[in-house]
């Protein structure tokens, strides 16, 4: 069990360094420079002013020390949590700036990720082999996994928001309202929350459900569904088997879906400018704000490691081939 | 079947508390920065009351960062306006300086200026506004990196005569350019702002401003900022207004769609985006209007001009310019592009409201139209000619000509327009290829002058034209040009003119006129920057929660309806002062 754990961490460590690295390397590959359109965007055309505030700025960030150095810097801030300074929002910490944007991008992707999986897989295990129910579920999942999410939340957004009127188009809460414990905030929060959610959750939806029904009908023809058939088991029982083994592979597809779900909802985040880190990529990007960039994917990075090690912990408890393996390794 | 629910129901638990505590848990984080500023009352939870409130976005582009008037690029929307004022306002249909925080300024000589400052102005702490204040805002300007440092190259020194009183010396009167700086300079308490250091000056964020304006800071957060009205404000008595909305909050842009989709909830009263679409949203039974009820809807804010790249063949040659000023079908781009969304410029490139400027008799001698016959003429004349057959023009040396134009991704409506010129442009012969670099891509390149031609509306609306002149042909030219004259066209003849007409006094209109004329003459005959079209102050209103908005038509008040940077002070503020709630 300690190899087997150690082997992993190991393999997580060398990922982190790695996706560390890149991440350090491909804002400063992008083209153009950020102290000099943060200079331009100024406006200011004093010759001498624009000299003084480019050598300032360019300090600032630490853009003027060789790579190498800038490199090592990075990894010593990293470890004190100091992602160092947006450029975009100047003069904030990209910290701050961030865990203002996780709340939100958490509220809407756990629930959408782990809701769409279990009622996924729910429908698709119940359809598999029941004619009627096959017949609508199939169709339906078909049509909902292939819609593009964004398309689908625009729709939403046109349909429920602006035609309905029904649930506001735009934001995290009200414009007229300020965070506070109230009951009123709390349902106001939630009721900006519900289209990104369901836009999210309904696509997904549709992966899981055909993904769980074909899992389930191959289980139910393999060998030993028949056997137990053969000897007179009661259907109940051999579905329950089929589902285990079923529902083994939906774990690893939801492994990945929550890796990446701290950047999954960027369109949807954008499209009913909520305020999450979808938002702050595709602003820290335009922005050329490489602190930014850096810290929100490093938060990603940290996601994807931390979900699949869960699900590596998961797959024990859940698969018991998994620990018959490591007690094989052991001997 | 129980055995799948015992699995479901957990995680189903599990999700439903994820989804509860994370919609829980989000206001902990705004809530402590919310804490962390000062004003936020605490206990005043409860919505804004929308009859009381104004909504309103178009001008900010990122979350409000700071609130440091000195940051005029990104300051949170009505930082200077709201909370900060200025010592005038401009009026840009009387064509005047509009007192203000100044009770009023004359020249007592050629070279000194004298402010009376009005009585009884408070800053929002309690503390009386005072000339010392007025001095200490233009002596910031001593530090390099404040936006007006230049001044200080012609003004001599600044002195508080008494508390109500500034007397202000120069080396060279430009009296134009400071007409300018009176209503455009926010002036801030010395009482708060003494001792900080450049740094601070520079990048403080100045949270909780101490202004005289008729609105002080609520709160803010990353998609909005809130301002709540002084009641204590002075120019209840000293102006006789007041502004109607009790709040006012900006909402930071994301995208067209969703400023056009909380206009049309009515959830937004004054969107000062671009909306391609504006003509349907006013013919359409949606209660939102515009400036004016038919073309071109929007007051004109700034000209939209081509930038020639002069120090690159062919564009070095007036010639070679002229004919491509001919070549460009603007009358596509103002009805395909825009749907009369905009008019087209004069070829002065002078904005409308600054007609009387303008020598019809220059213009109609040099000016331009779109004439492909003449483009090509021009062309021909000139030596260009098709020696390769290949249906464009080469060189005088027989090289061939392909430039590109360029506009920032994603501007759609620019897009479309540079499409439009080089296809017109290529009726006459002249290669021209649109591309659509990346924002920060391209103002690297625009500052470098690594560029052939790109299209640019940064100056708007002011007192006078020489801040457009200034933006055409201001020498030196630099290594980095980042705010005028970006084809680096050297003309020291016409800059001569411009510094000329600076030091004509504003109500000199007759000299202004002279002036200009030989500016103008020069400008056509030149034509470094070709005017294209007259972008407008994209303003769409709902008259949902608030009626009486500016428009053309009835006795409605003629301010400009928007909350751009700069231009609360050009009748952004009064025309808050106009609008009646709707109940």
């Amino acid at each position: 069990m300690r190899q087997y754990f150690g082997r992993k961490l190991l393999v997580y460590g060398l990922t982190f360094f790695v996706a560390v690295t890149i991440n350090w390397m491909v804002p400063r590959f992008m083209p153009g420079d950020p102290v000099s359109s943060m200079v331009a965007r100024a406006g200011v055309s004093n010759p001498g002013a624009v000299e003084t505030m480019r050598t300032y700025y360019t300090n600032l960030f630490g853009f003027d020390q060789p790579l190498w150095k800038q490199y090592a810097n990075f990894w010593a801030a990293l470890f004190q949590g100091d992602f160092g300074i947006s450029i975009w929002v100047f003069p904030t910490p990209v910290s701050e700036v961030i865990m203002g944007a996780v709340p939100y991008t958490l509220g809407l992707m756990i629930p959408s990720v782990l809701l769409s999986w279990v009622v996924g897989n729910w429908a698709g295990a119940f359809a598999a082999r029941r004619r009627l129910l096959d017949n609508t579920v199939l169709p339906v999942g078909y049509v909902l996994t292939a819609m593009p999410y964004m398309w689908l939340a625009v729709l939403l957004a046109w349909g429920l928001g602006v035609v309905a009127g029904v649930f506001p188009v735009a934001g995290g809460y009200s414009f007229s309202l300020q965070p506070s414990l109230s009951v009123e905030f709390v349902a106001d929060l939630l009721h900006h929350w519900v289209l990104p959610f369901l836009s999210l959750f309904l696509v997904a939806l549709g992966g899981w459900a055909i993904g769980m029904r074909n899992m389930i009908i191959y289980e139910l023809e393999s060998d030993y569904s028949n056997y137990l058939s053969a000897l007179g088991a009661p259907q109940r029982l051999i579905r329950r088997y089929a589902f285990r083994n079923a529902v083994l592979p939906q774990i690893t597809g939801l492994a990945l879906q929550l890796g990446v779900l701290v950047a999954g909802a960027l369109v949807t985040e954008i499209v009913f400018s909520y305020p999450g880190l979808g938002s702050l990529i595709l602003k820290a990007i335009q922005n050329q704000d490489f602190f930014l960039l850096q810290g929100t994917f490093m938060f990603i990075v940290l996601g994807v490691l931390i979900a699949n090690f869960i699900i590596d912990i998961v797959y024990v408890v859940v698969d018991p081939r998994t620990r018959a393996g490591m007690a094989g390794a052991q001997a | 079947m129980r055995n799948r629910m015992r699995i479901v129901v957990p995680l189903l638990a599990v999700g439903l508390a994820a989804a509860c505590s994370s919609g829980g848990s989000t206001p902990a984080p705004q809530g402590s920065q919310a804490g962390s500023a000062p004003a936020a009352a605490p206990g005043d939870g409860g919505a804004l009351p929308r009859n009381e409130t104004l909504y309103t976005s178009g001008t900010q582009w990122g979350p409000p960062a700071n609130f440091n008037p000195l940051r005029e690029w990104d300051y949170a929307t009505g930082t200077e306006g709201l909370v900060y004022e200025s010592l005038f306002h401009f009026d840009g249909n009387a064509g005047k300086l509009v007192p203000w925080l100044a009770q009023s300024g004359t020249w007592v000589d050629d070279k000194t200026y004298e402010l009376k400052l009005r009585q009884g102005v408070t800053w929002s702490d309690g503390k009386p506004f005072t000339a010392k204040d007025v001095v200490f805002t233009f002596e910031l300007g001593k530090m390099e990196t404040v936006p007006y440092h230049n001044i200080w190259e012609w003004l001599e020194k600044a002195e508080a005569v008494d508390d109500q009183t500034v007397k202000f010396t120069f080396s060279k009167a430009n009296y134009q350019e400071w007409d300018f700086q009176m209503y455009s300079r926010a002036i801030v308490p010395q009482h708060v702002w003494q001792g900080r250091s450049e740094q601070e000056v520079l990048d403080g964020k100045n949270e909780n401003p101490v202004g005289t304006g008729a609105y002080t800071y609520k709160s803010h957060d990353q998609d909005r900022v809130v301002w709540q009205r002084r009641d204590d404000w002075w120019g209840k008595t000293g102006l006789n207004m007041e502004p109607k909305p009790k709040y006012i909050v900006d909402i930071v842009n994301s995208s067209n769609e969703v400023a056009m989709g909380l206009l049309l909830q009515k959830g937004m009263d004054l969107s000062n985006n671009f909306l391609p679409g504006a003509a349907n949203l006013v013919k359409g039974n949606f209660g939102i209007t515009t400036y004016y009820p038919e073309p071109p809807y929007m007051l004109s804010a700034n000209t939209a001009f081509l930038v020639l790249n002069t120090t690159k063949k062919p564009m070095d040659d007036p010639a070679f310019r002229k004919a491509l000023a001919s070549s460009i079908d603007t009358k596509k781009i103002v009805e395909g592009v825009y749907g009369n969304l905009v008019k087209a410029a004069s070829p002065t490139g002078l904005l409308p409201q600054w007609e009387q400027y303008i020598d019809q008799q220059v213009v109609a001698d040099k000016g331009f139209s779109f004439d492909t016959a003449k483009a090509k003429k021009l062309l021909a004349d000139a030596g260009y000619k098709d020696s390769d057959g290949d249906g464009f023009v080469e060189n005088k040396d027989g090289s061939k000509i392909e430039l590109d134009i360029i506009v920032p991704s994603g501007w759609t409506d620019w897009m479309e327009s540079i499409r439009v010129i080089a296809a017109s442009a290529k009726e006459s012969g002249i290669n021209i290829t649109p591309d659509f670099p990346d924002f920060n891509a391209l103002v690297d390149k625009r500052s470098k002058g690594d560029f052939d031609m790109l299209i640019n509306n940064e100056r708007q609306l002011s007192n006078t034209p020489w801040t457009y002149y200034d933006y055409m042909f201001q020498l030196p030219v630099r290594k980095t040009q980042n705010t005028v004259n970006f084809g680096r066209y050297e003309n020291k003849d016409v800059w001569k003119l411009i510094q000329e007409l600076d030091q004509v006094k504003t109500d000199d209109v007759e000299g202004m006129k002279q002036v200009m004329s030989k500016i103008q003459a020069i400008h056509l005959d030149e034509m470094p920057i070709i005017p294209l079209w007259y972008n407008g102050l994209w303003s769409q209103v709902s008259n949902a929660s608030w009626t009486n908005w500016p428009s053309s038509v009835g006795d409605t008040p003629k301010t400009p309806p928007t909350m751009w940077r700069n231009w609360l002070e050009l009748g952004g503020f009064e025309t808050l002062t106009q609008i009646k709630p709707a109940s």
